[in-house]
């Protein structure tokens, strides 16, 4: 199981969730020296992960995700609001130690199984520095070992010859198993899955989906998956947040966010997703538009050049996560809470 | 009845290289019909985009046609040299590429390009090349001022767009398309396909599109064929192939796919790789990885049969010779 | 539990270097410009160390005897003419390539010479490559400001007209012989390769594994080392390669030009040289020139063959697609 830093652990304090982001906001600056200009990428994100939870972030290129995953994983730097790993704030960590400690616990898994893997070392190299990084108490026969071990556990078997293979060697789906034997060398709370299947064969992503499952039933994993495939999302996730132009728009449990959408880009996200096994047809007029590449932005929905339900608010004032259902938010002036739920309060 | 618009008999493509040829494309029958929409899908090194450019003839060393015909507009596409295979591209057939941005030169208006492509093959003056060029941008939605933009300065689902419409600046009898809808978000990629196929039904030509992603095509083309290491495993009506796909890894490719409504099950993929072609098996080619394999399937290589309408490449089915469908 | 991918069906390949360097021998021996180029600079690297087994002479003594030279001048002034006792041509077995205006053995002085010529050649490339290699991929990795400050120092010395600045330096420095042309040499050859490796890193840098390595925490230093380097090998020595090629030519003209040539080091480009102030072309030995061209030529041969076999066995899509025999076009 994951080891426990008491020093710091508010978790069992407070009702603190295992991260929690506060307006967590990303902003790039674009343009050469004398230019303000600024790309908008997350803004305003509260995003909340439970233990033992996955939860999808689901969007399209430009929603923020992405940006979202290498904030958490502190590639970035926010530009402004926080990321609380049980109840410590990340960015404000500065040892060194302090932020092997960090990583930890929150390693991630990339997108593309061609290129995450350095191509001039066996595929054992990245789950061997892992170890050799974070878990010092094993030595050279411990580590070995661990790394056969952990082959075992997401199935690249039989480990002791995969252990030796070089990248080339294996196709995309074994190279995205040794992404995630890597990322639980460390003994993590939370694996941030950046897209881990996009790049993969329809007929492979059961497999390492069915993984993801794995590991948070017997392992007690949480993850936050990232996709752009609210289908696949469904299938892993216990709840969905849903992302458009840097603003997270709704979110809830999986279930519930899918048979009843709230927010007018969760609709048309799913209404766009072809089922092969009905026979349902999509009927749309010309351009059905795109999403914007948010820059300077004004207040106001980011969707309602968009949206068919557009009033004149959603020009003047950007819309907050309010609640609809139990559980269930979405950033929506014109969507209706179901009945019984307060308009307002958390 | 009419004759078929396309008729791929045998034919096989292999990729010569110093050390061992590989055979990519492995005897490839089809017919297409006027007008339909014929959709070829497979994962990745299955064949399917080598197969699309030996019908275009658009291959490159060291891919090459090593046997069979491909009959076009009664002629033998295969045997047609370069200046021929001119007469006929673009107005005859054209191919739409996977990313616009790579098909389209990033230094050309788009009206430019255009024009290029029709000074190429044919003797329109000015007027008609500026009319045409408007009028294609408007069959797809495009206004027309757009002509003096730059590919950049359009939106991804437009510049797709734009390749269409260059496509059907001649109204060819037969548009190929590869992939062209991977670069776009899922709503744009339905909104294509939707121009797509509205397109294809006003104008009436036919269509042979390769996806790696068979939902994507499930309500739109007429028929799919359904490749795996460089054999075609199955073809049917996409119907047929939906409500009861015959060969195991159409079904086994079908269940792949996560629904988003009805109830949730359990997903089992495909586990495994497809074979090295280099050295494919000596047996069926997906009998490493096939659920209900039998004995025969290590050693017996099955040939394509027919079911019914559809045509299959497995065991599991009595050999009865497939007549050319 | 979780769906297993069966283990891929290709022949085992387990790799170790040992194996890996089989394979790049075999490599070069199927490539005939790579095993003459290897050949040509296996016969250079024999010569420059055991120059003794090729010839037995002396480079600096003459090697004509006192008694013949005292007859050319008797001969000389018997026929009226100004003695013109030295540049003897070839004679064999004396002095194969003739003698030089000292009477000093030509074949023994090219001999000699080749181990100061190759091996200065070999350390300035190194130097070169070095200096590219920390220039250009710190610049790739660090990017922002450091990269601008190292790409405007790299730009600065890539415009600055080599040759115009060799000189001058040369002038400056006249006195420091070899060792000057090597330093000269090498601060006006470096920002090519830099500007190269600094392309190459900058597309390696957006490759994912080296995100990963710095989301699991490794150190900065640890990244370009470890996980970048060995991704530009082929680069790296591609660039060694061509800089060699360089710095055989250019090492050998400015010396022709009259820089680097002090004291007693003898390199080929010394011998171009003083050929020429004792106008061997015009009114003696011509070999005494004329060979260490055709040797500067041989080396910078052997290099540039190098060169060219190295891109074609580290980039498959350049070697040419031999069929294989028995096998019908189509």
């Amino acid at each position: 199981m994951a080891a426990t830093d008491d020093r710091t652990d508010t978790l069992a304090m407070a009702d603190e969730p295992l991260l929690r982001t506060v307006e967590l906001t990303k902003h790039f600056h674009l343009g050469g020296l004398f230019s303000k200009q600024a790309l908008h990428a997350v803004d305003g994100a509260n995003i909340v992960i439970r233990e033992k939870e996955i939860l999808a972030l689901v969007g399209e290129s430009g929603s923020g995700k992405s940006t979202v995953a290498r904030l958490l994983a502190m590639v970035y730097r926010p530009t402004s609001g926080q990321i609380l790993f049980r109840g410590r704030s990340v960015h404000e960590l500065r040892s060194r130690k302090d932020l092997l400690w960090y990583r930890r616990q929150v390693p991630m898994v990339f997108q593309d199984p061609y290129s995450s893997i350095n191509p001039v070392f066996r595929v054992s190299h990245p789950v061997l520095r892992n170890l050799q990084l974070h878990r010092p108490e094993l030595d050279k026969a411990g580590r070995n070992a661990e790394v056969e071990r952990l082959f075992e556990l997401v199935g690249l078997t039989p480990a002791r010859e995969m252990l030796d293979k070089f990248p080339y060697e294996m196709s995309g789906g074994q190279r995205q198993r040794v992404g995630f034997a890597a990322a639980l060398a460390v003994e993590p709370r939370l694996i941030l899955a950046d897209e881990p299947v996009s790049m993969l064969d329809v007929s492979i992503r059961a497999g390492i989906l069915n993984l993801m499952i794995d590991l948070r039933d017997r392992l007690g994993v949480s993850m936050l998956y990232i996709t752009h495939d609210i289908a696949s999302a469904r299938y892993v996730a216990d709840r969905i947040m849903v992302m458009y132009a840097g603003h997270v728009v709704e979110t809830g449990p999986a279930e519930a966010v899918l048979a009843n959408p709230k927010h007018f880009y969760t609709q048309l996200l799913l209404a766009a997703v072809p089922d092969p096994r009905e026979r349902t047809s999509f009927t749309t007029s010309a351009s059905i538009g795109e999403p914007p590449k948010v820059v300077d932005p004004t207040p106001g929905c980011r969707f309602r050049t968009r949206c068919q339900s557009a009033v004149e608010e959603c020009s003047r004032v950007t819309p907050v996560l309010r609640p609809m259902a139990p559980g269930h938010a979405a950033a929506c002036h014109v969507a209706t809470p179901d009945a019984g739920v307060q308009a307002s309060g958390a | 009845m009419a004759s078929p618009l396309l008729e791929v008999r045998g034919l096989c493509v292999d990729y010569v290289t110093e050390t061992v040829d590989v055979r990519a494309v492995d005897n490839a029958d089809l017919t297409l019909e006027r007008g339909e929409f014929l959709a070829i899908v497979g994962e990745s090194g299955c064949g399917k985009s080598t197969l699309l450019f030996a019908i275009s003839r658009l291959l490159s060393v060291p891919a090459e046609i090593s046997a069979g015909s491909v009959m076009f507009h009664g002629e033998n596409l295969v045997a047609l040299g370069e200046d021929q295979l001119r007469a006929l591209r673009w107005r005859d057939y054209s191919v739409v590429m996977q990313s616009a941005m790579n098909a389209l030169n990033p230094t050309l208006s788009i009206a430019a390009q255009f024009r290029d492509a029709m000074r190429a093959h044919s003797s329109m003056s000015d007027a008609e090349i500026r009319a045409r060029s408007a009028e294609v941008l408007r069959l797809v939605g495009i206004d027309e001022v757009h002509l003096a933009s730059f590919p950049h300065q359009l939106s991804g689902g437009m510049r797709q767009r734009a390749m269409i419409a260059m496509a059907l600046l001649f109204t060819p009898d037969l548009v190929i398309m590869d992939e062209p809808t991977s670069a776009l978000d899922v709503v744009g990629q339905r909104s294509l396909m939707t121009q797509i196929k509205d397109l294809q039904e006003r104008l009436g030509f036919a269509v042979i599109f390769v996806t790696h992603d068979m939902s994507l095509v499930s309500h739109y083309s007429d028929r799919l064929v359904v490749m795996y290491a460089g054999q075609l495993v199955e073809v049917a009506t996409t119907e047929s192939l939906f409500a009861d796909p015959l060969h195991p890894y159409s079904k086994g490719l079908l269940d792949a796919f996560p629904s988003i409504r009805g109830p949730r099950r359990v997903l089992t993929g495909i586990p495994g790789s497809p074979p090295d072609l280099a050295h494919p098996p000596a047996g069926c080619r997906f009998a490493p990885r096939c659920p209900v394999v039998m004995e025969a399937c290590t050693t017996e290589r099955p040939e394509l049969v027919a079911v019914g309408a559809s045509q299959v490449r497995c065991l599991l089915y009595p050999a009865v010779p497939a007549a050319a469908v | 539990m979780s769906a297993i991918d069966a283990p891929v069906t290709r022949p085992p390949t387990s790799t170790s270097s040992r194996v890996a360097l089989s394979r790049v021998s075999k490599a070069i021996l199927r490539n005939r410009k790579a095993t003459l180029g290897l050949v040509m600079f296996l016969v250079l690297l024999f010569v420059a160390f055991f120059p003794d087994v090729i010839t037995g002479k002396p480079w600096n003594e003459s090697v004509v005897s006192s008694d013949v030279v005292a007859q050319c001048q008797q001969d000389a002034v018997a026929a009226g003419k100004v003695p013109n006792c030295a540049q003897f041509g070839p004679s064999w077995p004396d002095f194969p390539l003739g003698t030089t205006q000292l009477n000093y053995d030509v074949l023994s002085q090219l001999v000699h010479a080749t181990r100061v010529t190759l091996f200065s050649t070999v350390l300035i490339s190194l130097l070169v490559t070095v200096i590219s290699v920390l220039i250009g991929v710190t610049a790739a990795y660090a990017g922002g400001k450091t990269d601008s400050g190292l790409s405007l120092l790299t730009d600065v010395f890539l415009v600055i007209p080599a040759l115009p600045l060799l000189i001058v330096l040369s002038t400056y420095l006249a006195s420091g012989g070899i060792a000057a042309v090597v330093f000269v040499m090498t601060i006006t050859s470096w920002a090519f390769g830099a500007r190269q490796l600094r392309a190459q890193g900058l597309s390696i840098r957006s490759k994912e594994f080296l995100e990963a390595a710095r989301v699991r925490g490794e150190r900065r230093w640890y990244v370009v080392l470890v996980e970048i380097l060995p991704n530009m090998l082929s680069l790296i020595v591609a660039a060694f390669l061509g800089t060699s090629v360089y710095v055989v030519a250019t090492m050998a003209g400015l010396q022709f030009l009259g820089f680097g040539n002090v004291g007693d080091t003898l390199t080929w480009g010394t011998m171009i040289y003083q050929s020429q102030q004792a106008m061997s072309l015009e009114s003696g030995n011509l070999w005494w020139l004329l060979s260490p061209i055709i040797a500067v030529a041989f080396m910078g041969t052997s290099f540039a063959l190098l060169n060219y076999a190295f891109d074609e066995i580290a980039n498959p899509a350049l070697r040419k697609n031999r069929r294989r025999r028995g096998k019908p076009a189509a």
